[in-house]
């Protein structure tokens, strides 16, 4: 693939455009509700009103506002339809022929949900077709790989990303740049790409959205990246629960390497770089890298002590550069218009946007993307339209099991890496989980308790046995059975099993309860019964 | 070969570049509490026993599996690091049913020492009793699974020292557990060599000969380790 060639794609895709376009989101939430039927009636709706020529019915990534899919939305300036049924495909085509607006369920797209969002990674989402290739070139897609492939060296690549202030999406937030700086200077006879995408989460979905939406714009910061530290192989480490995701990575793949940008010579070019998907089984530990790289492997999915980190000795021993799907999904974006744009997004110390997902007892439960920096208020009230039926926000869950709850009268906090983890919670990988007045918060961290203890890989003793006693602690304080002693190994248990575990799981399991007991103690202690055998130390 | 110097509980010690924290204080006279260690199979740092404090390092580090750099200063007996261990033992004890009476390992039992030396004297959780069962099918030797703590030396050495690959881990969380071969009875097993030099790697009373009863299933497991040695560098100690 040359430049001319991306370029005749590009003017061939925008010639095909009509004068109309309806675009129905194809996206897993949407699809579980019978959008690919929809969009099925759709064209034979457009194909029986003898108007192809006019209409251009496009399936496309997601269209964010999943808890009033399916939906649909006719451009220009069209009205957005919500929750859809299949037959509604008729009402839809003949309001855009006679210039109405059908009498559906209508949402503004000019609400704060939609306004306040600023799209980096979510650029394409919703607008292409991720099952084609040529709609994402038609939006500039592979331009910045042909253009660092053409004029930047790969140090110039990891330098612009060491420039951008990008730091990894998938909860850690180690600076993405230095990460590739290690890799392009570790020697090893080969080197690895992967790309994290076992999103396990609870209430995350994220990654899954960026892979269903614009699964090439995964596959070029790959390449990118293989191109800035010399790797010649890749891997996509995807979850089996996200089966859409999977093939629409598949067929992507398959575009690429057709049309040589993937596989060998890319570009025409030097450059060799393959990608093949790795499914995984289920285990939520398998998302730790080093765990994630022993299933890759082959091997049972469970961590091992870091140093060597993978940077150093990762797959088969090779240095690995791994990287979560929204960290690489901002590569291309950031070498298409330089590192000072992306900079000029977010704050001082964390740059660009993050994408979270918002369920929860919310109003506008999906997918948001925003500067870093915006206020968790703005997110929650403005755009989430707070708690739904009248509630009030009690407060907000960031960063899964790994993470802690922030309260309600916190809710000015600005979202970026340090102001979250001040406040004794992460930035995590996106997962928003807001909880409204009904919510017992003891209750919220023995439900990522149990998450943890039955996702525990079991290697580590701390990990293994501590969350099943912290776990069952949590069970005992619930049910009016524990005292100020049970409190006290719970909160000494919580200190031992997050300084000894092997891995992130066990580090961070004892988050949601240590957040949840710094704010809201007086719930712990309500449940507590008197201790007839009180001594001074437990 | 180049050296690193660094101190271990304010004792200067110089090793060999590339030697673990364990070699180092080793060498220095230092015993660091273990129990997924053992000489002859590679490290996991699983039982996080040796977990050990680095000045300038703010996370705990496990003494086996990470390699001395420097200059380091390190201490391996605060009194941090004795809680956290106790608690570990508890966990362990509090985990499956360690019944020390009536083990076949009870006073040759490295678990049982261990609790003894680093001062755990009750448990303050509650005990799981989960229901565990033994597999007593291979003709000499049986297994445990309730005293088991899942160190995985056996299937390190069944693996690594014998090559014959019979013990696995399956299952996660709480409900791992040792397997042999693709989950069937050891009697049944194709691939035992019978050699039982599982039952020399295991710290407790999990592994044992058939008719061993209370206290009478001694071990040593360095004479494992004595096989690598002799095979790598050709030096027998016998």
């Amino acid at each position: 693939m040359t430049l001319n060639e991306l370029k005749e794609i590009k003017d061939a895709e925008l010639a095909a455009r009509k004068k109309t376009t309806i675009r129905c989101c194809m996206a897993a939430g949407c699809a579980s509700q019978g959008s690919t039927e929809l969009l099925k009636n759709l064209k034979a709706a457009v194909k029986e009103a003898g108007a192809e020529d006019q209409i251009e019915v496009r399936g496309v990534g997601c269209m964010r506002l999943c808890c009033q899919g399916p939906l649909a939305q006719a451009d220009p300036e069209g009205p957005l339809y919500e929750k859809l049924e299949p037959s509604d495909a008729k009402a839809i085509v003949a309001a855009v022929l006679d210039g109405s607006v059908a009498k559906l369920q209508t949402g503004d797209p000019k609400q704060a949900f939609f306004t306040k969002q600023v799209s980096v990674v979510l650029g394409n989402s919703g607008e292409i077709d991720p099952e084609r290739i040529e709609s994402y070139i038609a939006a500039d897609g592979y331009l910045a790989l042909r253009n660092a492939m053409r004029e930047m060296s790969p140090d110039e690549v990891v330098q612009e990303i060491m420039d951008s202030g990008l730091r990894g999406r998938g909860g850690g937030g180690y600076p993405t740049g230095l990460k590739w700086q290690t890799v392009s200077k570790a020697r090893g006879e080969r080197k690895y790409i992967v790309c994290n995408a076992d999103e396990g989460d609870p209430g995350a979905f994220m990654d899954r959205t960026v892979l269903e939406s614009d699964p090439h714009a995964v596959l070029e910061g790959m390449t990118l990246a293989a191109y800035a530290v010399g790797a010649e192989q890749g891997y996509i480490y995807v979850r089996a629960e996200y089966p859409l995701a999977i093939e629409r990575l598949q067929t992507a793949i398959k575009q690429a390497k057709k049309s040589g940008l993937l596989g060998a010579q890319i570009m025409e070019g030097p450059f060799n770089f393959s990608i093949d998907l790795r499914i995984g089984a289920g285990a939520f530990v398998c998302g730790e890298e080093t765990a994630l790289m022993a299933s890759i492997e082959g091997r049972r999915g469970v961590p091992r002590p870091r140093p060597p980190f993978p940077a150093e000795s990762g797959l088969w021993g090779c240095p690995t550069l791994i990287n979560n799907v929204e960290t690489f999904a901002n590569i291309a974006p950031i070498i298409r218009n330089g590192s000072k744009w992306f900079a000029d997004i977010g704050t001082e110390k964390s740059k660009g946007t993050k994408v979270f997902a918002l369920a929860g007892k919310i109003t506008n439960t999906g997918i948001v993307e925003v500067p870093m920096g915006t206020p968790l208020r703005t997110i929650v009230e403005e755009m989430g339209g707070g708690a739904p039926d009248g509630g009030t926000v009690k407060a907000v869950q960031t960063g899964g099991p790994s993470g802690g709850c922030i309260p309600a009268d916190h809710l000015d906090t600005s979202v970026d890496y340090a102001s979250l983890s001040a406040l004794g919670s992460i930035m995590g990988s996106g997962g928003m989980i807001v909880m409204d007045e009904t919510t017992n918060m003891v209750d919220v961290a023995r439900f990522f308790m149990e998450f943890c203890r039955d996702e525990s890989c079991g290697k580590c003793i701390p990990c293994r046995t501590g969350t099943v006693q912290m776990h069952h602690l949590l069970t005992k304080i619930i049910g009016g059975k524990a005292t100020a002693r049970d409190l006290a190994l719970l909160e000494e248990l919580c200190d031992m099993v997050r300084n000894t575990s092997l891995c992130g799981l066990g580090m961070t399991a004892p988050n949601p309860v240590l957040s949840t007991l710094r704010f809201f103690r007086n719930e712990y202690e309500a449940l507590l019964q008197e201790d007839p055998y009180a001594t001074t130390t437990p | 070969m180049s050296v690193r110097t660094l101190t271990i509980d304010d004792q200067r010690v110089s090793v060999e570049e590339g030697a673990s924290v364990l070699d180092a204080a080793k060498a220095a006279g230092i015993t660091i509490p273990t129990l997924c260690h053992m000489d002859g199979v590679y490290d996991t740092g699983a039982c996080r026993l040796c977990l050990v404090e680095v000045e300038g390092i703010p996370k705990l580090l496990p003494a086996c599996s990470t390699i001395v750099a420097e200059g380091w200063v390190i201490h391996t007996n605060s009194e941090r690091l004795r809680k956290y261990r106790r608690m570990t033992l508890e966990l362990l004890f509090a985990e499956r049913n360690h019944v020390c009476s009536a083990c076949v390992a009870n006073g040759h039992c490295e678990l049982q020492t261990m609790a003894y030396s680093l001062g755990m004297d009750h448990v303050r959780y509650d005990y799981r009793y989960p229901k565990w069962g033994m597999d007593l099918t291979h003709p000499l030797f049986g297994m445990d699974h309730n005293r088991c703590i899942l160190c995985a030396r056996c299937v390190r050495t069944c693996w690594h020292i014998e090559g014959a690959g019979t013990k696995n881990l399956a299952g996660r969380g709480g409900g791992a557990h040792i397997i042999t071969d693709m989950n069937e009875d050891w009697g049944e097993s194709m691939t035992c060599t019978w050699c039982g030099k599982c039952v020399q790697s295991c710290p407790t009373g999990a592994l044992f000969q058939i008719g061993a009863t209370a206290g009478e299933m001694t071990r040593e497991p360095a004479r494992l380790a004595d096989i690598i040695t002799a095979r790598r560098k050709k030096e027998w100690n016998v």
